[in-house]
């Protein structure tokens, strides 16, 4: 076991694989001597060298679809987009191509690729460099979609990433890279599509992702000091999506919460509510709550964003509804 | 950072690195079909010059004949990269060749300099003869953000290019040439000190923005329910 903050743990996790695998390589803005914008790959550069962990210009369209064409070609990339408000920029390459690229081809292509996107609110970096775009993604055929919450998820499904044949967007909460935990480092990749109860409840069941489930975290022991137990299902990755666990949350607490950093309108939160709805309504004994961003862009100033993400005290107020 | 006014004309600056370009072109499309004589000009990187935006502009308003002066600002950097590992040509400026328009280069430390190539570019513009591209040669005297320590950047780098500040450059030109006296000088540069830290006292004794006002200014008509 070893102490390592979130973004050392997935540098762990990069580098173990590289060392095992002379295919797997890096690349993407400053990811080089500089070692990334929020210092991910730092001292990857000294390790690696320039031939595998390179500086891109800046061309998000090519940074995508440079790994799509290496990864169909044996070799397996990992490309770093500073921001997830980027992806944008790079979108049909990442939507169009690397999603369908198999597919088109009657499955004679597989594409073993990352694309790892920092995202969220709450660092003053207004409305291009803070959303929360999971939705899109998980939208896609052709696309799985990873965003752990904390070091030790972190580490164990960025080395499933990298060994996964198929195009993994793995999303980076900013907020959470300075966040430690204990992580197991020789513990085996943690499967896709398998859900970690970060708290067991027995009252109501809240589904959170990123910091949102630290935030739930937070607010379970002051609920509990009120009588209330609430268990925390943080799904790990949103495709594929363990279904199985937390409809068996829901069966115990019969009450579910959904909390997500992303604009409510259309949010993957939605997807979640309506999967509940449509196969676990009759485990329900109040409607499903979603706890989201308000639907505007992220504000800039700090106390706007602050308020416009959801935090410790909606999920007490939200809850209390509940009951 | 996202300087804007529409009242002068100023679209604001992006966050989307090359995002600008595309708008500009639609910018001086507009001035076009609007019949003014306006003509547009886009500021961006060096580092911008890789995005597709940069290329698309170009060619649009090449074929268009649109009103848009492209103003390169090459420092050299795009945060940590320096202009020799993220392009393999020298002169930005080059690339205008591709899209049949002008690429000229400018000392960018050089007001005059800057001012004569804009003077032409425009005139250009305003006669219906199309976009034009000026490459600013100049230099990021600081960090990409504020606390970079900046350890890819040279310090012999640093110090020649300190030595060519366009600031003083001009300051001393107008004192050497009896255009500006010391003591003018010294008014005009405290008055501006004056206005910053006037704006700065405004900044911070302005009281923080209601809550509601987080869904204003989304839409023209519609302002959503301010709820989670
Ligand atoms: C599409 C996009 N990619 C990356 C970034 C992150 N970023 C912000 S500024 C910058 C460097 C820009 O370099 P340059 O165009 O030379 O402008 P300079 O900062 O030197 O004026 C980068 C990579 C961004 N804001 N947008
Ligand atoms: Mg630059």
């Amino acid at each position: 076991m070893k102490n390592l903050s979130m973004m050392e743990a997935i540098r762990e996790a990069m580098t173990k694989k590289m060392r095992e695998d002379p295919t797997v390589f890096i690349m993407g803005e400053d990811v080089g001597a500089f070692g990334g914008c929020f210092g991910v790959t730092a001292g990857m550069f000294d390790e690696f060298g320039a031939e595998r962990v390179r500086d891109t210009p800046i061309s998000e369209g090519v940074i995508i679809g440079c790994a799509v064409g290496a990864a169909a070609t044996g070799t397996r990339p990992i490309a770093e987009l500073m921001f997830i408000d980027f992806v944008t920029v790079g979108a049909d390459q990442l939507v169009n191509q690397a999603a369908k690229m198999r597919y088109m081809v009657g499955g004679k292509i597989k594409l073993p690729m990352v694309v790892r996107l920092p995202l969220g609110a709450g660092t003053r970096a207004a409305a291009q460099h803070s959303q929360s775009l999971e939705a899109w993604l998980a939208h896609i055929p052709g696309l799985k979609v990873v965003y752990p919450s904390c070091p030790n998820d972190a580490y164990g499904l960025m080395l499933k990433a990298i060994e996964d044949d198929n195009p993994v967007v793995f999303l980076e909460h900013k907020i959470l890279y300075g966040v430690r935990g204990e992580v197991d480092e020789n513990a085996k990749p943690i499967e896709f599509g398998k859900a970690d109860i970060k708290r067991e409840g027995k009252d109501l069941t809240v589904a959170a992702t990123g910091r949102m489930v630290h935030e739930a975290l937070k607010t379970a022991e002051e609920l509990s000091k009120d009588g209330i137990e609430i268990e925390v299902f943080d799904p790990r990755t949103l495709f594929p999506f363990d279904k199985e666990t937390l409809f068996k949350s829901i069966e115990k607490t019969n009450k579910l919460l959904i909390v997500s950093e992303e604009n409510k309108r259309g949010s993957f939160a939605g997807e979640i509510s309506a999967m509940v709805a449509e196969e676990c309504f009759d485990n329900l004994d109040a409607p499903i709550k979603r706890l989201c961003a308000v639907n505007s862009p992220v504000p800039f100033s700090p106390v706007l964003e602050d308020y416009y993400v959801p935090n410790a005290e909606d999920i007490v107020k939200a809850v209390t509804t509940m009951f | 950072m996202h300087i804007a006014d529409a009242t002068r004309g100023i679209l604001g600056a992006n966050g989307i690195v090359g995002a600008g370009q595309n708008i500009a072109t639609g910018a001086g499309l507009s001035a076009k079909l609007r019949g003014t004589d306006q003509v547009c000009a886009c500021f961006f990187g060096d580092g911008s010059t890789n995005q597709g935006t940069f290329h698309e502009s170009l060619n649009l308003a090449s074929i268009w004949r649109l009103p848009v002066i492209f103003v390169c600002e090459n420092n050299l950097y795009g945060i940590s990269m320096h202009q020799s590992r993220h392009q393999a040509i020298q002169d930005i400026a080059d690339r205008a060749v591709a899209y049949n328009i002008p690429g000229v280069v400018v000392d960018g430390n050089d007001v005059f300099a800057v001012y004569e190539a804009a003077k032409e570019a425009i005139e250009r513009a305003r006669n219906g003869q199309g976009p034009s591209l000026i490459e600013c040669k100049t230099y990021r005297h600081h960090g990409h953000f504020e606390g970079d320590p900046a350890k890819y950047k040279p310090a012999e780098e640093v110090a020649e290019w300190m030595s060519k500040d366009p600031i003083p450059r001009l300051i001393n030109y107008m004192i050497d040439n009896n255009i500006l006296s010391k003591e003018e000088f010294n008014d005009i540069d405290s008055q501006i000190n004056d206005e910053i830290k006037e704006a700065i006292k405004f900044a911070e004794e302005s009281p923080w923005p209601p809550i509601e006002s987080v869904v204003e200014d989304i839409y023209t008509d519609i302002v959503e329910e301010v709820k989670k």
